[in-house]
């Protein structure tokens, strides 16, 4: 059992939970995700790490309440216990000091860009991050992102807070300002992250999304969540989650998301970001 | 003294009624059908029927003790060089193996061996089988087997009766691998998996699920930081083939091994009670002719599927599967799509399955595996209206462990090298589908069987060695 050890709420359906998990903590990296369970019925939920603490033990997780299942998860307390939470799962990011870093989370997804953007910074790079939500009130981690960022960016679709608009825009003014680019690391919904992909492509600028398809065991038995990437599938729980952006064939990402649009109401479909 | 030639039958669901159930088609024997079926067994001196067993069970000895009513006696027996009787007296191929050297199988047929393990496990289990604990030593060597499937589990059973201390860890939330994943509930209920692995803990087997070694643990990190002394490695044939054809991606297409995993260990067939869904369509086309086609074919009929397809590219004389299951799947109302090649997966514009487009074939020469070579007839095109396609046409190493462990050898397709159990590293063996690929519960077994001997033998050896220079 895996004891819930901190929870708190980051927004109107959007949870953390610090959960104790001391063997993951001790193993886990950037850009890495775990699956947990809430119980004996319950799905296999791929969430991507938000955070970790090797001293603490923990794992940080951080979830949006879209169905069913997640809603469930939001409904535990401090000190309940996950029946299941296996991990760390996937590639870890690759980071080293490649120069000046752009990092982007739009929603939920700025969770697991924190700890790229923390580990970039560490490993000496320029990091810029771009924050992106709906509205103010959803915005999460802007401290965080603050803390381990050079230069942050807010925008928000209703202007509520920072520049209205969407995370493509200060990329694209910074692109056009002629700072040197190395990396783009962008993690959100697939068409924040497809809409990132295609205002790097002119400049040639590598790109890295952070894939979140339908996915089962996470360990590469199930291939469910297989992903066309320059045009060869590959399992993102395994081969990813990370990918070349520039590499990735969204459109058929984006409709296999769709499989069990018609079975959310009894069980749910589980993003994690 | 005159023998019945058949078999004495073992009642089943008819095919009717189970075709839309999860409960398990055979019901197994009564006290009267198992003494009634043990007297057929002519006790031959030479048991040829044991030659055939990878785990050389002592079949004319624990058919004996059915003969006398003694079943406790018969499990005993049984046990000693099985783990899993109830699990082999429901899957094994008997018909291939033990039954195959049977003497009465040259005039009639073979003593139903499979059906007589399975009563006696049955038995056992349901009359309270007594286990005890193995005794560990202070100084009890310890052994990680990696995987919990059928190589994994006979590995920790055998190395327990001898004294060693075994942790399993199983990279999902329970125990069991292809047993609880692959095969369905209709075949292997999936209690009494779990009370076949509950026996082992009995033994003093450990445990542990939701460690997926490569990532919460190395090999190596076992060895030098966990403190084990010895790792087996048993982790199958879990990596899913696709074909590569267009359309592959469309939803509506499932590996077998996400189909029956979301049915079987998710228990999708349950929904929405139990939170994972599945979608079955009602036109399914599942590709391949082995026993995962057959698993997948028959459970897409229980999932409601109004008409389910084997699309197979040889006949059926060429199919990989065990004859009793595609008779149980014909039986259920399964079609047979025989001599029919897939060549590509059509949808809709909403990226929906549509249609499986095939090509019709002839059998031609023998190929390397001593089976007709289907050959293309040209221009005979068709398509097969469904909404699912499975794709059933085998599984590969998963090569998580091999790429996390340097200096462990791999063969051409990445299964691990390991002749007589033993791997290019020291202290580390491997056994069953990850070593030989995709085989059967039985000779995964076997293959456990053979690298406990050698673990055995190798902490024996790294025992004294310690001894001496200590």
């Amino acid at each position: 059992m895996y004891r819930i050890l901190v929870k708190q709420e980051m927004a109107p359906e959007v949870k953390l939970f610090e959960i104790e998990a001391p063997q993951i903590a001790k193993k886990a990296q950037a850009g890495q995700f775990v699956i947990l369970r809430i119980d004996e019925q319950g799905e296999r939920i791929p969430l991507t790490i938000a955070d970790y603490s090797r001293e603490k033990g923990t794992v940080t997780i951080i979830f949006q309440e879209v169905g069913a299942s997640t809603r469930k998860l939001g409904m535990l307390e401090e000190r309940d216990c996950l029946l299941d939470f296996a991990g760390p799962l996937g590639k870890p990011t690759h980071v080293d000091k490649k120069g000046v870093v752009v990092c982007i989370g739009g929603g939920i997804g700025i969770a697991p860009v924190y700890p790229i953007a923390r580990a970039m910074k560490e490993a000496g790079n320029q990091v810029i991050s771009i924050i992106g939500a709906r509205s103010k009130g959803i915005l999460i981690y802007e401290k965080e992102m603050a803390a381990v960022s050079d230069k942050l960016y807010i925008t928000t679709d209703d202007g509520s807070k920072g520049q209205q608009g969407f995370v493509t825009d200060p990329l694209k003014a910074l692109i056009q300002s002629g700072i040197d680019i190395k990396e783009v690391i962008a993690i959100g919904p697939v068409v924040m992250m497809r809409s990132v992909a295609e205002v790097t492509r002119p400049y040639g600028i590598y790109t890295v999304v952070s894939l979140n398809p339908i996915m089962i065991d996470g360990t590469g038995m199930c291939g469910g969540c297989r992903v066309s990437v320059a045009n060869e599938n590959k399992f993102a729980c395994v081969d990813g989650p990370e990918f070349d952006a520039h590499q990735v064939d969204f459109a058929g990402l984006m409709i296999r998301q769709q499989m069990y649009k018609d079975k959310e109401q009894g069980g749910c479909q589980c993003h994690s970001h | 003294m005159s023998f019945a030639l058949g078999k004495t039958k073992m009642p089943e669901q008819s095919p009717a009624v189970r075709n839309k159930n999860f409960s398990e088609v055979a019901l197994g024997y009564s006290d009267d059908d198992a003494i009634l079926e043990a007297r057929r067994c002519l006790q031959c001196k030479t048991a040829p029927c044991r030659k055939g067993c990878p785990v050389e069970v002592d079949i004319p000895a624990f058919i004996n003790q059915i003969k006398q009513g003694d079943i406790e006696s018969s499990n005993l027996i049984i046990k000693s060089t099985n783990a899993l009787p109830a699990v082999c007296g429901r899957v094994c191929p008997q018909e291939e193996q033990c039954e195959k050297y049977c003497v009465l199988a040259k005039k009639g047929e073979a003593v139903g061996i499979g059906r007589l393990e399975r009563f006696v496990a049955d038995y056992a289990r349901a009359h309270g089988e007594v286990l005890n604990a193995v005794e560990f030593a202070a100084d009890a060597q310890r052994v990680a087997a990696i995987g919990s499937g059928p190589a994994s589990l006979t590995v920790a059973g055998e190395l327990a009766k001898r004294g060693y201390k075994v942790t399993v860890f199983e990279a999902l939330h329970l125990p069991g691998g292809v047993l609880m994943y692959g095969i369905p509930e209709f075949r292997l209920p999936k209690d009494i998996v779990q009370a076949e692995i509950a026996n082992l803990r009995k033994l003093g087997v450990e445990i542990v699920v939701n460690s997926v070694i490569g990532q919460t643990f190395t090999v190596d990190e076992l060895l030098d930081e966990e403190g084990f002394h010895a790792v087996f490695i048993g982790t199958g044939a879990g990596l899913p083939h696709f074909m590569g054809m267009e359309g592959e991606n469309l939803n509506g297409v499932y590996s077998a091994n996400e189909f029956l995993t979301r049915c079987n260990l998710m228990k999708a067939y349950q929904f929405p009670e139990y939170k994972t869904p599945i979608h079955v369509g009602n036109h399914v086309a599942v590709i391949g002719g082995g026993n995962v086609a057959m698993d997948a074919a028959r459970t897409a009929l229980r999932l409601g599927a109004q008409k389910v397809y084997i699309v197979y590219r040889r006949s059926e004389e060429e199919m990989p599967a065990r004859r009793e299951e595609v008779h149980h799947a014909k039986e259920e109302g399964v079609g047979l799509r025989l001599l029919t090649s897939p060549v590509s997966i059509t949808g809709n514009t909403k990226g929906w399955v549509t249609g499986l487009k095939t090509l019709c074939m002839k059998l031609g020469e023998p190929d390397s595996s001593g089976r007709r070579r289907p050959v293309e007839i040209p221009g005979a095109e068709a398509e097969l209206a469904v909404d699912t396609v499975i794709i059933a046409i085998g599984q590969g190493p998963n090569p998580l462990l091999q790429a996390t462990t340097p200096g462990l050898a791999v063969d051409k397709r990445g299964n691990i090298a390991a002749e007589t159990g033993k791997t290019s590293r020291t202290g580390v063996f491997a056994g069953g589908d990850i070593v030989t690929g995709a085989a059967t519960v039985i000779l995964a077994m076997g293959a456990g069987k053979k690298a406990a001997t050698a673990i055995d033998a190798y902490l024996k050896q790294s025992k004294t060695a310690q001894a001496c220079s200590g």
